[in-house]
């Protein structure tokens, strides 16, 4: 299932993060967190707090992993997961 | 149109098949830069269309692992060789795009001329040069980029202007050259900073792909190991030690002045090339027959004199026929510095089987050319071996009892033809006759390749001739 989003969203694949917080610097929005809990590498991931997301992009270029972030703009196709 | 959704670009592999148990992370430090400038240079790659003819460069530093990352073409080469590595597939492969991927270390200190060498040519190649200010892999020595002040694990009271001198600046320093098109420095410092780095790394390519020149792109670039900074400190950290010393922006840009320029590459068909390198020999080429004797096969050749006597030529006779009778051959040459008079040595094996070393210290065969040769490799000679010494110019007799020994008057016989050195020859002709280790015709098709005088060539075969008649008579 997908379905195209009103709203931008980003999403943290939480065990391809480091923890190392530049996309949390980078938000224009403050809207990444660090999560207290651990990733199974034993880092802090990123996380996306839900909402504010504008899709500036900003960062998916802050962060240094390939894959970690993706950034949905508004209007992109989105695959919709379960428990998301 | 700009994209509606931003993620792991295309130029990347979809799983990194590095370290078992996790295909889909970098192995670098969480904050460092270069997964940045490998991100930009992914979406870059795919951007532009070049995904299918890009070679990007790994170096010896921590970005030694690129090609795990990149679906692009690969290579990895010795610390600061890149550029000329680079130089060679371009040149080579005029319709790839040639990406230098190269860390401060790599390009400043150990690979300094290279990348002078390389951009004062103007090659058509991308350097993206990153510059964080230390040895990260190492674990943080100085580089030459290095800030004064700064601690590094080689000058841990901090770089010395005295002492170290100032921290080097590479595209400035390019920048003095006529050879690059377009120079560079930007920083991953931040989003405003990100933005003019991609684009910069943009224009490098471009610059390549449009066919004009050198281009490079220097990018700051955080290394918070190295730097014992969090990676949320890191850019603060740049600002204040960085960018007072290495100012960011375009160095130089000669884009719009530069013709395009694409270099044409001949192909030449394998005729052409034998043709081309003088490789031709003359009649058919193998020589089915071999016709050993028992108790020479397999041999160790030690093939000694001086400078001038031919030597290697006739250890290059012996290997040339043997390639062509089918058998495994090596061939090492040892030699000294002089053109003539010095030692020249050579080391030749020819076997039915795959041979371990080339090298032979204690041979089955030794070929003496002077009296110092006999002297000194007598006693390697393995028991039950063949020693030839030419008795016109060795003026003593061999010693040992438990190998065979011939006398072949060479020098003496090479003059009764008209040419003393033509002595190797005739002790190839005996050798090859005496034991039967390969067809004398199989030597007398290849001598052209050994031979490059080509009007001597003759000759030699009647040297050759020669040899192979005094075998009959022994
Ligand atoms: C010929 C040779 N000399 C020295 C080394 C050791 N060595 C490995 S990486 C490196 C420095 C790398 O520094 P840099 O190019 O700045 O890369 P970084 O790790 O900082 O990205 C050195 C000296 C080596 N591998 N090979
Ligand atoms: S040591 Fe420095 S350059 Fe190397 S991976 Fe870690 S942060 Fe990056
Ligand atoms: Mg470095």
């Amino acid at each position: 299932m997908s379905r195209i989003l009103e709203e931008a969203i980003t999403v943290v694949s939480a065990e391809h993060c480091k923890g190392c917080g530049l996309c949390v610097q980078a938000c224009p929005q403050a809207v990444l967190a660090l999560m207290s809990s651990f990733n199974s590498k034993g880092y802090h991931p990123a996380h996306y707090v839900g909402e504010g997301c504008t899709g500036c992009g900003m960062c998916f270029y802050a962060c240094p992993e390939p894959a970690a972030i993706t950034v949905y703009k508004k209007g992109a196709e989105y695959p919709d997961q379960e428990g998301r | 149109m700009a994209k509606l959704i931003l993620e792991k670009p295309k130029g990347f592999c979809d799983s990194y098949e590095r370290k078992p148990g996790d295909h889909g992370t970098t192995h670098y430090c969480p904050g460092c830069g270069h997964g940045n400038i490998h991100k930009l240079l992914a979406e870059a790659v795919e951007d532009l269309g070049i995904q299918d003819r890009t070679i990007i460069i790994s170096p010896v530093g921590c970005s030694v692992f690129v090609y795990y990352y990149f679906a692009t073409g690969n290579i990895q080469v010795a610390h600061g060789r890149a550029p000329a590595v680079a130089t060679a597939l371009k040149r080579a492969n005029p319709h790839a795009i040639v990406v230098s991927y190269q860390g401060d270390g790599d390009l400043a200190a150990i690979g300094g001329n290279n990348i002078l060498q390389a951009a004062n040519r103007g090659e058509h190649i991308t350097v993206i040069f990153v510059n964080n200010a230390i040895y990260g892999m190492t674990g943080g020595q100085l580089a030459p980029t290095s800030l004064l002040g700064m601690k590094t694990a080689t000058t841990p009271y901090g770089r010395d202007l005295l002492n170290e001198g100032p921290p080097m600046k590479v595209v400035e320093l390019l920048s003095s050259l006529d050879g690059p098109t377009y120079l560079e420095r930007q920083a991953i410092m931040g989003n405003k900073y990100i933005a003019r780095a991609r684009k910069a790394l943009r224009n490098a390519l471009q610059c390549q792909i449009d066919g004009k020149g050198f281009s490079m792109v220097e990018i700051l670039s955080a290394c918070p190991s190295g730097w014992k900074v969090d990676p949320t400190d890191s850019y603060a950290w740049m600002e204040k030690n960085m960018l007072p010393h290495f100012q960011l922006g375009v160095t130089k840009d000669v884009r719009a002045e530069r013709e395009p320029f694409f270099r044409t590459f001949k192909t030449l068909s394998a005729a052409e090339i034998v043709e081309q390198l003088d490789l031709a020999v003359p009649e058919p080429k193998h020589f089915p027959s071999k016709l050993q004797k028992t108790g020479y096969g397999d041999p160790s050749i030690k093939l000694a004199g001086f400078g001038g006597q031919g030597i290697l030529s006739a250890g290059a006779m012996l290997a040339n026929a043997g390639m062509e009778q089918g058998l495994q051959t090596s061939w090492i040459p040892s030699y000294g510095p002089e053109m003539r008079g010095g030692t020249a040595y050579c080391f030749v094996n020819l076997s039915e089987r795959p041979i371990g070393s080339p090298t032979v210290s204690h041979p089955d065969v030794l070929m003496a050319f002077n009296r110092p040769s006999l002297e000194k490799f007598e006693p390697d000679v393995k028991p039950g071996g063949l020693l030839m010494y030419d008795s016109t110019i060795i003026d003593v007799k061999p010693k040992r009892g438990d190998i065979e020994i011939l006398a072949v008057p060479a020098t003496q016989m090479a003059d009764d033809l008209g040419n003393t050195r033509m002595a190797n020859t005739i002790m190839v002709g005996v050798y090859v006759a005496h034991t039967g280790i390969m067809s004398p015709a199989a030597i007398e098709q290849t001598l052209p390749l050994a031979i490059k005088r080509k009007n001597l060539v003759d000759a030699n075969k009647k040297a050759l001739r020669a040899g192979v008649d005094f075998a009959a008579t022994l």
